[in-house]
């Protein structure tokens, strides 16, 4: 297999006068070439700290890293040329520049000869349907147009890797799909090209990656392709149930018989729980629980299984209370 | 696997990191208020205290020449020595760093583009200014003192980006920095005065800066009857070593900087 990324106990450890706190804790990744490759977890996972150092931006506290087959600690130089990065929420550039040239602006750092440069921003700009906005000034974008304009400063150079760290983060639904799909268009016309993603939208990873590593507390807990990862909630009965807001309620969920897991958050006012029944028998006891908490019951829903269902059977609560936590 | 040269990439990145700075210069037009005719303001002012003593009519000189000097001051504290602390709060600062161009590329582009944006401010100082208070210069001097003025704007430059990576290094807000560097040295480089009238000691100390003893070669050149702090000579030798003095220190810092800050997540990493 040929190997695109490849870490071994990578750890990293951020210190203060006050405190450690330990970032990444012995990550151990393979990528093959050609992958789409998301890294998934919740924030202060750890993603953004990997992504890091992959980019040759920070120095492991121990551990090895391979990208593009070159040691990210003493072959920075050369690897900086093979890869970019595209974070979400960026806000880099200038202002007062139009869109176009801050484009060509980013290619030059690479060394890219001018036309060529501008012939690719025009491609894709077009791709991306910023073309009429080639010209407004960059401070003049909304956020989606931003982003799509970001993504096309990491694609103007042609890396064999792209770093995307949570590149669809506050987008509206359009924008995000915009920005998924050209993902995959780009990585279509090449079949060496590389992607990994960082993502704490599960939907995302499931829909865009080949393989997924579920990170949390800077460890890898489960690793695999989307399928895979779901098949290990798939012997269980996934449920959700929307109740009015209430006292707490979720330890006595996890405590009824037949409850593998459950998690619960917050929408529009209203809980949202998801259960993993071991059998639709349990779903009785459930309710015997729910009644007695004179919570209103919105509704129940019976669906498939999710990578968020993984991850909640892997860590044992979802990834909003593992933020919290 | 080829990539163009680490030459090509050094001087594209120079005339691209420029480039925003001359597109600031010619785009925003309110600038041309805020940068020129507002500093233009304090020149004016001094002009009028020297008058209202009856000095010489060398004093209205100093004071225009300070003022064009005074601008590239300004922006090498405002545009560069502070521009590492901006770019690292937008995000740029990454990206230049995890690119294959060098800091010392994007800190001469922005050398460069401030350069062009403050010599635009100073030469409508010094023409208006001068039209406006009818002072005259030494036309014999015109053509050396255009020459120490380029290798004092070098100097400059060159400190303002040992500056850029120094002031990285503090970490706190730095325009409280900047603040505290501006009126000193408005002192000790003697914009509105010789600074000869110092003395040996302080002048000595304001002479760490490249503008104190290229305003005061300056105004030997084109003021006649300047007192001089010291000899031209020795004036335009200080400030060649001080070129190569501060485009070494900036180098070390540089790399440095670059080194710790992989180690380090906070030297270049935007908080999010």
């Amino acid at each position: 297999m040929d190997i695109a990324v490849e870490t071994r106990a990578l750890r990293r450890v951020y210190r203060s006068r006050s405190q450690e706190v330990v970032a990444l804790d012995g990550i151990d990744l393979r990528v093959a070439r050609g992958q789409r490759y998301g890294v998934l977890g919740p924030n202060g996972a750890g993603k953004t700290t990997l992504i890091k150092i992959l980019v040759t931006l920070l120095l492991p506290s121990s551990g090895e890293a391979f990208v593009d087959g070159l040691d990210v600690i003493h072959q920075f130089r050369e690897l900086r040329h093979r890869i970019a990065m595209v974070s979400g929420g960026e806000n880099v550039g200038f202002g007062m520049l139009k869109v176009k040239e801050q484009l060509w602006m980013f290619s030059q750092f690479y060394g890219m000869p001018s036309k060529p440069a501008k012939r690719r921003i025009e491609e894709l700009l077009e791709r991306l349907g910023l073309s009429e906005a080639a010209d407004r000034h960059v401070s003049a974008l909304s956020s989606g147009m931003r982003q799509k304009m970001n993504l096309i400063r990491g694609l103007i150079t042609n890396p064999r890797i792209l770093f995307l760290d949570e590149p669809t983060v506050a987008l509206d639904v359009g924008a995000a799909r915009d920005v998924r799909d050209e993902v995959r268009r780009w990585m279509a016309e090449d079949q060496t090209r590389t992607v990994i993603l960082t993502t704490h939208y599960m939907m995302e990873a499931d829909e865009l990656c080949d393989r997924v590593a579920i990170i949390n507390r800077g460890r890898v807990v489960a690793e695999g392709t989307p399928a895979e990862l779901k098949q290990q909630v798939q012997q269980n009965a996934i449920v959700d149930l929307q109740l009015s807001p209430g006292s707490r309620l979720l330890d006595a969920l996890r405590g009824v018989d037949g409850v593998a897991a459950a998690s619960v958050s917050e929408q529009d006012g209203i809980d949202r729980f998801s259960l993993q029944l071991s059998s639709d028998a349990a779903l009785g006891g459930v309710m015997r629980v729910v009644e007695a908490s004179g919570r209103e019951i919105r509704g129940v829903q019976k669906r498939e299984p999710t990578l968020e269902d993984a991850f909640v059977k892997l860590v044992g609560r979802g990834m909003a209370e593992e933020e919290q936590a | 696997m080829s990539h163009p040269s680490a030459l090509r990439i050094f001087l594209k990145t120079i005339v691209a990191r420029s480039y925003p700075r001359f597109v600031a210069a010619n785009r925003n037009r309110t600038w041309l208020i805020t940068e020129t005719l507002l500093p233009l303001i304090g020149t004016i002012a001094m002009i009028y205290v020297y008058r209202a003593l009856h000095a010489p009519s060398r004093y209205l000189g100093f004071v225009v020449l300070g003022g064009v000097l005074l601008a590239f001051w300004q922006n090498v504290i405002w545009a560069m020595a502070t521009q590492f602390f901006w770019d690292r709060s937008g995000g740029n600062l990454e990206l230049f760093v995890m690119s294959p161009t060098s800091l010392s590329a994007i800190l001469l582009g922005m050398a460069l583009g401030g350069a062009y944006v403050s010599l635009t401010r100073s030469v409508a100082v010094l023409l208006i200014a001068s039209i406006l208070f009818g002072v005259s210069y030494s036309v014999a001097g015109l053509l050396p003192a255009i020459g120490i003025f380029v290798l004092t704007i070098s100097a400059l430059y060159c400190l303002g980006m040992l500056l850029a990576s120094l002031f990285l290094f503090y970490q706190r807000e730095v325009w409280h920095l900047a603040d505290a560097m501006q009126e000193p040295i408005y002192f000790l480089s003697g914009f509105y005065f010789p600074v000869r009238t110092l003395g040996a000691f302080v002048g000595g100390i304001g002479s760490l800066v490249p503008l104190t003893l290229g305003l005061d070669a300056i105004r030997q050149l084109v003021l006649p009857g300047t007192p001089a702090f010291i000899s031209l000579g020795w004036e335009v030798l200080a400030i060649v070593v001080q070129v190569a003095v501060y485009a070494f220190l900036s180098q070390v810092s540089l790399r440095f900087l670059e080194r710790r800050a992989r180690q380090d997540a906070r030297l270049i990493l935007r908080s999010t």
